[in-house]
């Protein structure tokens, strides 16, 4: 018979318990110095940040070669990005996750989808700008414009979105299907009226988180259509405009003699913008998770 | 099937696809921008150790350094902290202090690069400059702190998903062979987990090579080669720093944009390696675990 070695019951000098007593603590100390730094930088910014929001900083177009005023047009210019983004990622993103979740078979063609949605996500954010630029602006001709950004930043939200939309639908149990079609359904009935709205808050947060990250982003419009300074608001597509996180790029870098206050308020707006959306993206998700029913 | 439906089903099987269609995009005009480069700069002069592009000195070595100095030093600081919180929050912490630590790491993942750049300019490059006594504290580890930053959370959701696909009866059989609950996580929980952080440590990487904002907002963008361990604490330049401060000023179609979109094939290729292969480990672990249930 094989003969196994005694447990030891310590190992230098320590018992197991104290072992663990020390590992317990070490990994709270590990979890603390992760966390400590988020809450400090966002409480640092609200802090530094607040005393300078005022309506008159929403609403006022830059003055004094931005050094004061307010940053509309940059909160405009925002508002437009995500729009565009939204119009054309949204409705791609859940055809491409309903696609995935409803139609697909398991092939080497699926597979090839879901390797390249797998890359789309990887892809780091500065190439998205060289391809936006390759692509909308000069091949297009789209020019350094809303257009072309919201093209480029579309592209880099749609992994986000179809993935999510297709967890969402396959969490929707196989029963809710049968139902669908034995009541005289087609795919596409059962799909729109059934699974879907039962699929809905799921899909929901994905976009918004996908959204998120796009308004977030510098580098993909860094030179597809972010512009330094604009003195009146964008009025077409093919305009460039102003937009938040670049704006915060250019007053922490390329503007000499900024004032604090204004670069602090700047990024508590855009603090607001992205943990907003973040917080709405978990109301919908707790809500739906105490309201589904199977 | 009536025609409409018939439409809507091929509409929707055509947006399955369109992830390949954006990726071999991405590919073809990276490709389509950057490939005449070889033709104009030698590949000795490509591979050579000087990036000074007035004088047309297209030397890449110092920005494939820079990128790997700020993302190995980023991944030594991510790593610890990532995987160890997931750790407490997988199988030590209880449920309230769960409750708070998940959404600030989400939290965390929402803050724009552009912002902690910021937060990197204002708070940390004068905290380092003084704590090591340098002349300046845009340093390569100013980068790697915020990149770490940048890839925790990402670390963090991934590992603490491998932590939890590890079934229970691993933990209880070891339970019952009289171990500590530290002992389990670390002799039976952490090894089973082993492909899922695998992947999450990989993924990481991924994250931090094509970071941008941060790192070109608090790195210093001096194009020098590694040289020692003394490196880490100066300026370097990032391939993804070089492009987005760089495009901007370049003609279209001078060799200057065309290195620059080189560099851009570069970095899509990593994070295509970076990406397939960590989701190959993944699908691969999945594989394993049935093996072992079944």
């Amino acid at each position: 018979m094989r003969r196994y070695p005694e447990p030891k019951e310590s190992r230098f000098g320590i018992t197991r318990q104290q072992s663990q007593k020390i590992g317990f603590s070490f990994i709270r100390l590990i979890s603390l110095i992760t966390v400590l730094p988020i809450l400090g930088i966002i409480v640092y910014i609200i802090v530094k940040g607040g005393s300078h929001i005022s309506w008159e900083f929403l609403t006022s177009m830059p003055s004094d070669g931005m050094r004061a005023g307010g940053i509309l047009p940059a909160i405009v210019g925002t508002f437009y990005l995500m729009a565009g983004t939204a119009l054309f990622s949204i409705p791609l993103g859940i055809a491409a996750g309903i696609y995935l979740s409803e139609y697909a078979q398991d092939s080497y063609w699926t597979r090839f989808i879901r390797v390249a949605i797998i890359s789309l996500g990887g892809v780091p954010s500065v190439v998205y700008g060289l391809f936006g630029l390759g692509l909308f602006v000069l091949f297009c001709n789209f020019g350094i414009s809303i257009l072309s950004a919201s093209l480029t930043l579309s592209i880099m939200t749609l992994p986000v979105i179809i993935s999510t939309t297709e967890e969402a639908l396959r969490s929707v149990p196989y029963r809710f299907r049968v139902v669908g079609v034995s009541l005289g359904g087609t795919q596409w009935q059962t799909i729109t009226r059934v699974i879907l709205p039962q699929a809905l808050p799921g899909i929901l947060t994905g976009i918004i988180l996908g959204l998120e990250r796009a308004v977030g982003e510098t580098a993909p419009i860094l030179f597809t259509g972010a512009t330094f300074y604009l003195p009146h608001l964008p009025s077409s597509p093919l305009d460039a405009t102003m937009a938040l996180p670049y704006h915060i790029y250019v007053i922490s870098t390329q503007v000499p003699g900024m004032s604090s206050g204004v670069q602090y308020g700047t990024v508590l707006v855009l603090m607001v913008f992205v943990l907003g959306m973040n917080l709405i993206a978990s109301l919908i998700r707790s809500r739906a998770r105490a309201k589904r029913q199977w | 099937m009536k025609r409409s439906e018939k439409i809507i089903t091929n509409s929707v099987k055509i947006a399955g696809s369109s992830s390949i269609l954006f990726i071999l995009l991405i590919f073809v005009f990276l490709v389509r921008e950057g490939l005449p480069a070889l033709s104009e700069v030698s590949l000795k002069d490509l591979f050579s150790g000087r990036w000074y592009p007035i004088e047309d000195l297209f030397g890449l070595l110092p920005l494939i350094s820079g990128s790997l100095v700020v993302t190995f030093t980023s991944i030594l600081i991510a790593l610890p902290l990532g995987i160890g919180t997931a750790i407490y929050i997988g199988e030590i912490a209880p449920k309230n202090v769960k409750e708070i630590l998940k959404p600030t790491v989400e939290i965390m993942a929402g803050i724009p690069s552009v912002v902690l750049g910021f937060i990197g300019i204002q708070a940390l490059s004068p905290f380092l400059r003084e704590f090591f006594n340098l002349p300046t504290g845009l340093t390569a580890l100013s980068g790697s702190i915020l990149l770490a930053m940048i890839a925790i959370p990402s670390i963090v959701s991934i590992a603490e998903d491998a932590l939890y696909a590890v079934p229970n009866s691993y933990r209880d059989a070891s339970y019952a062979l009289g171990a500590t609950q530290w002992q389990t996580i670390w002799g039976v929980v952490l090894p089973a987990a082993r492909n899922g952080l695998l992947t999450a440590v990989m993924l990481g990487i991924g994250r931090s090579l094509g970071e941008t904002m941060a790192v070109m907002m608090v790195t210093g963008n001096a194009a020098t080669t590694f040289s020692g361990l003394k490196s880490v604490i100066m300026p370097v330049r990032t391939m993804t720093a070089t492009i987005a401060s760089e495009m901007g000023e370049v003609a279209s179609g001078s060799v200057h944009y065309h290195v620059l979109f080189f560099i851009g094939i570069i970095l899509f290729i990593f994070s295509l390696i970076i990406n397939i292969s960590s989701s190959t480990v993944q699908g691969k672990s999945k594989q394993e675990r049935g093996q072992v249930i079944s």
